[in-house]
C-alpha cells in the first residue's frame, strides 16, 4: 500500500512543528500504521530528541542522501512501538546538505514499505522548507493562537497554493481556553477566519507536553492528558475518520462554534 | 529574418533569468526565444528561467512543448506569469509556479503600461494572503480578503470584494481623485496619493466603506451607501 506523505510546518519557530510530529508518529503507530517520520531540520535535529532515540542515532539523512548507508541502517526503530521508525537529522551539516530531489528520491523508495510518511519541516521558508513540501502529497500548518504565528502560517499557505501543493490543513496548536474567553487570546474563529483553511485539529496547552518531550515519550502516550488525546484525534483524521473536536470548555460554546465552523455540524 | 531582441527582453533576477514576451504570435515568440538561447548556449546552461507572457493564452501543449525544448538545451523552466488565467491554469497544471515572490521587475511593468489604456483595470479572483505585492498602473479589483501582510500598489482606484487588513496604496502616481472601497475596511496602513491613514478602531460591525481625500486634503472613510 503506497504511503501517505505528510509535511508539517509553520514559517514561524517555536510553535510545535516537532512536537506534533512526533505526537502524530506515536499516535498513529499506536493505531497500527506502519509509520517513518523524517527529520528535515538538518542542522538543529530535534525530533530524534523528543522520541526518546538520540543515543540510537548511527547514520542520518545526508548519509543516506551522499552514500555512506543504505535507507535501511538510517531508519531508527522506536523503543515502544515496533512500527515507528525515525530517520534522524545530521545535526554537524546545513540545509543546503540536501536538495528537493534527493528528498523526493528517498521518500520514494519509503512509500511502498509504510503507511505514513511524516517529514518534519525547518522553520522558515527557505531551502529547508521547500525541501520538507518537494515530496508532501499533504501539508499539515501548525500555528499558535497568536498574531504572528498566524501571519507566517498565512504566507506558508501562500506559497504553498502557488506551488499547487494542494489546500493545506490546519493544526492549531497550544489553545487556551481560558485566555480566549477572557478575550486575551485569538479564538479558533478568528484564525480560521483569516486563514480560510481546513481546520484537522485543535490542541490544548499543556504542561505535560513539556514534560513528556523531555523525557522523549511524547505526550501521545499519556491517556489521560487532554493534549495527548487531541493528537490522537488529529491522528484518526488524517487516517479518514470522522472525529467531533474536543470539547475545550465544560459549557461546549467553543466547541459548538468551532463544529458550525467546520461543517461538521 | 526579425530582429529577436524587439519580441523579448531577458534580465537577470535573484532566482535566474527573467523573460518577458510581448503579444506577438507564440510561435514567433518561442522560436526568437530558442534562437536567442542557442545563440548565446553558455549564457544559458543550467539557467532558471522564468517567462512573463503577459497576456498571452497558452495551452498545455505549448508550454509543454516550449518546457521540453529549453530542458533540452539544459534550461530549467520554473515559473510562468501572466495575466490571462487560462494561461495561469495551463502553468499550474504542469507544476509550473505562476508567482515569483519578488516583485515584478519595472522594466516588465513599464513595458505593459504602454499597452494598457488609463481605464485599465487588474481583477484577481483570490484571496491575497501574507507576502503578496500586487502593482498595477491602472485600477485593482479583488474578489477576495486582503490579509495582512499583503500589500496592493494601484495607480488608480482598489475595489476589494471582502476584508481588506493589509496594507494597499492607490493613487500610486499622485492621483488624489483615487478611492479604495471594501467592504471591511480594516487596513493596516492606507495610502492615497501621499497621505497615509491607519485603522484605529477594530471593526465590531463591519459595514461596506469608501476612503478618499477630502476637500481639506486630509483621508476620511464613509459608509459606502447605494444612494450616495
Amino acid at each position: 500500500m503506497p504511503a501517505q506523505v505528510i509535511t508539517l510546518t509553520s514559517g514561524k519557530g517555536g510553535v510545535g512543528k516537532t512536537t506534533a510530529t512526533a505526537n502524530l508518529a506515536v499516535a498513529l503507530a499506536a493505531e497500527k500504521s506502519k509509520v517513518v517520520c523524517i527529520d528535515g531540520d538538518i542542522g538543529l535535529r530535534n525530533l530524534d530528541v523528543i522520541l526518546g532515540l538520540e543515543n540510537r542515532i548511527v547514520y542520518d539523512l545526508v548519509d543516506v542522501i551522499e552514500g555512506r548507508c543504505r535507507l535501511k541502517q538510517a531508519m531508527i526503530r522506536d523503543k515502544k512501538l515496533p512500527d515507528l521508525y525515525l530517520i534522524p537529522a545530521a545535526q554537524t551539516r546545513d540545509k543546503n546538505a540536501i536538495s528537493a530531489s534527493d528528498m523526493m528520491r528517498v521518500v520514494k523508495d519509503l512509500r511502498s514499505d509504510f503507511d505514513f510518511v511524516l517529514i518534519d519541516s525547518p522553520a522558515g521558508i527557505e531551502r529547508g522548507f521547500r525541501n520538507a513540501i518537494a515530496a508532501a502529497d499533504r501539508v499539515l500548518v501548525v500555528t499558535n493562537p497568536e498574531v504572528s504565528a498566524v501571519r507566517d502560517a498565512d504566507r506558508v499557505i501562500g506559497i504553498l497554493e502557488s506551488e499547487e501543493k494542494g489546500p493545506a490543513a490546519l493544526i492549531l496548536n497550544r489553545l487556551n481556553p481560558a485566555l480566549v474567553k477572557s478575550k486575551d487570546m485569538l479564538s479558533p474563529e478568528d484564525v480560521l477566519d483569516l486563514l480560510a483553511v481546513e481546520l484537522i485539529g485543535i490542541v490544548p496547552e499543556d504542561e505535560n507536553v513539556i514534560i513528556a518531550s523531555n523525557r522523549g515519550a511524547p505526550v501521545a502516550y499519556d491517556a489521560k492528558s487532554r493534549a495527548g488525546q487531541a493528537f490522537r484525534n488529529i491522528a484518526k483524521r488524517l487516517k479518514g475518520e470522522t472525529v467531533p473536536f474536543l470539547d475545550l470548555e465544560a459549557q461546549g460554546s467553543l466547541w459548538e462554534r468551532i463544529q458550525r465552523l467546520t461543517g461538521r455540524k | 529574418m526579425e530582429d529577436t531582441k524587439s519580441l523579448l527582453q531577458i534580465k537577470g533576477i535573484r532566482d535566474g533569468l527573467l523573460v518577458s514576451i510581448d503579444d506577438a504570435p507564440w510561435e514567433q515568440q518561442r522560436s526568437a526565444l530558442l534562437t536567442q538561447v542557442d545563440s548565446q548556449p553558455a549564457f544559458f546552461q543550467g539557467a532558471r528561467l522564468a517567462l512573463d507572457v503577459m497576456t498571452q493564452v497558452l495551452k498545455v501543449d505549448d508550454l509543454a512543448e516550449l518546457r521540453d525544448q529549453l530542458s533540452e538545451r539544459g534550461i530549467f523552466l520554473w515559473a510562468v506569469i501572466s495575466e490571462s488565467p487560462t494561461t495561469e491554469k495551463t502553468a499550474q497544471l504542469l507544476g509550473l509556479a505562476t508567482r515569483i515572490s519578488k516583485p515584478r521587475p519595472e522594466e516588465a511593468r513599464q513595458f505593459s503600461i504602454a499597452d494598457l489604456g488609463e481605464e485599465t483595470a487588474l481583477l484577481l479572483n483570490r484571496t491575497l494572503r501574507s507576502g503578496t505585492r500586487i502593482e498595477f498602473p491602472g485600477h485593482v479589483v479583488i474578489l477576495g480578503d486582503v490579509n495582512p501582510g499583503a500589500e496592493i500598489i494601484a495607480e488608480g482606484n482598489i475595489i476589494i470584494w471582502g476584508r481588506l487588513r493589509g496594507m494597499v496604496r492607490a493613487g500610486s502616481a499622485g492621483n488624489v481623485a483615487a478611492v479604495i472601497c471594501a467592504l471591511d475596511l480594516s487596513p493596516t496602513q492606507l495610502r492615497i496619493a501621499d497621505e497615509v491613514a491607519t485603522t484605529l478602531r477594530p471593526r465590531i460591525d463591519p459595514k461596506p466603506e469608501m476612503a478618499r481625500i477630502n476637500e481639506h486634503g486630509k483621508l476620511q472613510s464613509e459608509n459606502w451607501s447605494p444612494d450616495r
